[in-house]
């Protein structure tokens, strides 16, 4: 199972700015191990987000993406308190998601 | 302990026999655009989201460095000032995987998003904008990438 | 000492040509910009934080047939006192009788708190097993002393032996190039491609050398720890390694560290 999220969310004014960070070895499947063998893809291929519940963000991502993957957006609308809840799911169908609080 | 890769391989078999008793879910498979993510170039890239052919615009905006030390995490950005907007992408140009990301654009969210990408090369980042009357807006920037040295 | 440099001279300048287009060449000052900037996009969200969360975790966490976790850890400023400890780091422990690094100070607690084997440990790959879960450790522990100015003791006779074997080590040319950590780290202003050497002989200056590491690697998406890095620099002298958390990797730590007092570290940093 991935390790969790570092989720940060900083409210100045109506724009929360939320900078994410995933563990996740965006795999591209075009590597070879030491043997000689295709390393097989494995990628997050969809991004959500959810602002007190209410989905908020919707992403697509491909194996381009960086190894242990950094996100950044801003939601209007938030305020300290407010919950910020990402969830990601890659081309195997893992899924993982974290929480955290609006400062 | 199991390695990665043992883990990896079984749970490939396990999701194969899954998707083969039809037990994943089918509409979150089905989301991910694969021949967005296959194309192989800007206007087919556009053409996978029924986007018309790309134009040149100044309301898009690509942020990155002018240099990366090394290719495989480089921080872009993609935003724009336009008006109904519902997508916005980033392309790395001479990628064996040109598009990089695919952001929809909520009235709940700015649109504007920074990520990290792979270069595997110097190559032209895009920045792409996708209207709900599908025209396709993009402006780009040449990154470097150039391998660190020994050290470091 | 001419024909190692004039080595390392033609070496650098082969990698340049062959390597760096030629525009490098010509923007020498623009592209050191570029690369600053480009550096310090990455320091907010620096992937070390994943490994950072997972060492609190492990260090709390009850592990190993003594079923312990390692909050009663002495890293030299009592025990389970983590703040502060690794700028003063490599020292003297009275419980084990000699000057330890942090990784090694690490295997002593794993084995006498948690009852894991040190040996197995020490002998484990980078990146496997035991070794990533000693880099989420390194990881923290280094990031509760983000901002602190490095002081080493030097109070106890064995960690001033130690500064004088580091310095011994730092300057002992051997292997097929002759190499010895001064060659590329005993000049002022080196640089191979472009990756600036920090002279480490002296203070280096804030978050340079001694006071970057451990740091994410970017071109690897890996956590590499003190060890790892030195294991590496021997790898570039075509030397073989002295081995995980001996006393000559200590040494060298001591002799860098004190060289590098007043130094604020910057670990767990990102590097390219």
């Amino acid at each position: 199972m991935a390790d969790p999220m570092r989720i940060r969310a900083q409210a100045q004014g109506d724009k929360t700015t939320v900078r994410v960070l995933m563990q996740h070895e965006m795999e591209t499947g075009q590597r070879r191990d030491s043997a000689g063998k295709t390393i097989p893809a494995w990628y997050i291929q969809e991004v959500s987000a959810t602002l007190n519940g209410k989905k908020v963000l919707a992403a697509e991502w491909g194996p381009s993406i960086s190894k242990n993957p950094f996100m950044q957006f801003v939601v209007k609308g938030a305020k300290a308190g407010d919950k910020i809840a990402v969830t990601w799911k890659d081309n195997k169908g893992e899924t993982r998601t974290d929480e955290a609080t609006v400062t | 302990m199991t390695t990665r890769r043992e883990m990896l391989a079984t749970s490939t078999r396990l999701a194969a026999l899954l998707a083969g008793a039809g037990l994943l879910p089918a509409t979150a498979l089905a989301a991910w655009n694969q021949p967005a993510f296959e194309a192989k170039s800007l206007a087919d890239v556009a053409k996978a989201f029924g986007g018309s052919a790309p134009v040149e615009s100044k309301d898009v905006t690509v942020s990155g460095p002018e240099i990366a030390e090394n290719g495989a995490v480089v921080q872009v950005g993609c935003a724009t000032t336009l008006a109904n907007v519902k997508q916005l992408m980033l392309l790395v140009e001479k990628n064996p995987n040109v598009l990089a990301a695919s952001f929809e654009v909520s009235p709940a969210i700015d649109a504007n998003f920074t990520t990290r990408v792979k270069m595997g090369q110097s190559s032209d980042v895009y920045a792409v904008a996708l209207t709900t009357d599908n025209k396709v807006f993009f402006a780009k920037k040449e990154i470097k990438v150039t391998l660190g040295g020994c050290g470091g | 000492m001419a024909t190692t440099r004039s080595i390392l001279l033609a070496v650098a300048m082969a990698s340049a040509l062959l390597a760096a287009p030629a525009w490098a060449q010509a923007q020498a000052k623009t592209t050191a910009e570029g690369i600053a900037e480009y550096r310090k996009q990455l320091e907010d969200g620096n992937p070390a934080e994943l490994f950072e969360a997972r060492g609190e975790g492990l260090w709390k966490q009850k592990r190993g047939p003594k079923n312990a976790s390692l909050e009663a850890c002495d890293l030299g400023q009592g025990p389970g006192v983590v703040k502060g400890a690794f700028v003063t780091l490599p020292r003297f422990f009275a419980d084990t009788g000699r000057v330890q690094d942090l990784e090694s100070r690490l295997l002593t607690c794993m084995e006498t708190l948690q009852g894991l084997n040190a040996k197995e440990i020490a002998a484990t790959p980078f990146g496997r097993g035991e070794q990533r879960n000693m880099e989420g450790l390194v990881a923290w522990i280094s990031a509760e002393s983000k901002g602190l100015r490095f002081n080493l003791p030097q109070g106890h006779a064995q960690e001033r032996q130690m500064y004088e074997a580091g310095k011994r080590v730092f300057f002992f040319r051997a292997g097929t190039h002759d190499f010895s950590c001064s060659s590329c780290h005993g000049i002022e202003g080196q640089r191979i491609r472009l990756q600036d050497l920090p002279l480490l002989t002296k203070n280096p200056g804030d978050g340079v050398g001694f006071a970057a590491w451990p740091a994410y690697r970017v071109s690897s998406g890996e956590l590499w720890g003190m060890q790892r890095r030195l294991n590496d620099c021997y790898r570039q002298q075509r030397f073989p390694f002295p081995g995980y958390a001996s006393d000559v990797t200590i040494a060298l730590g001591v002799y860098m560290g004190v060289n590098a007092k007043g130094a604020q570290s910057i670990a767990p940093s990102i590097k390219r």
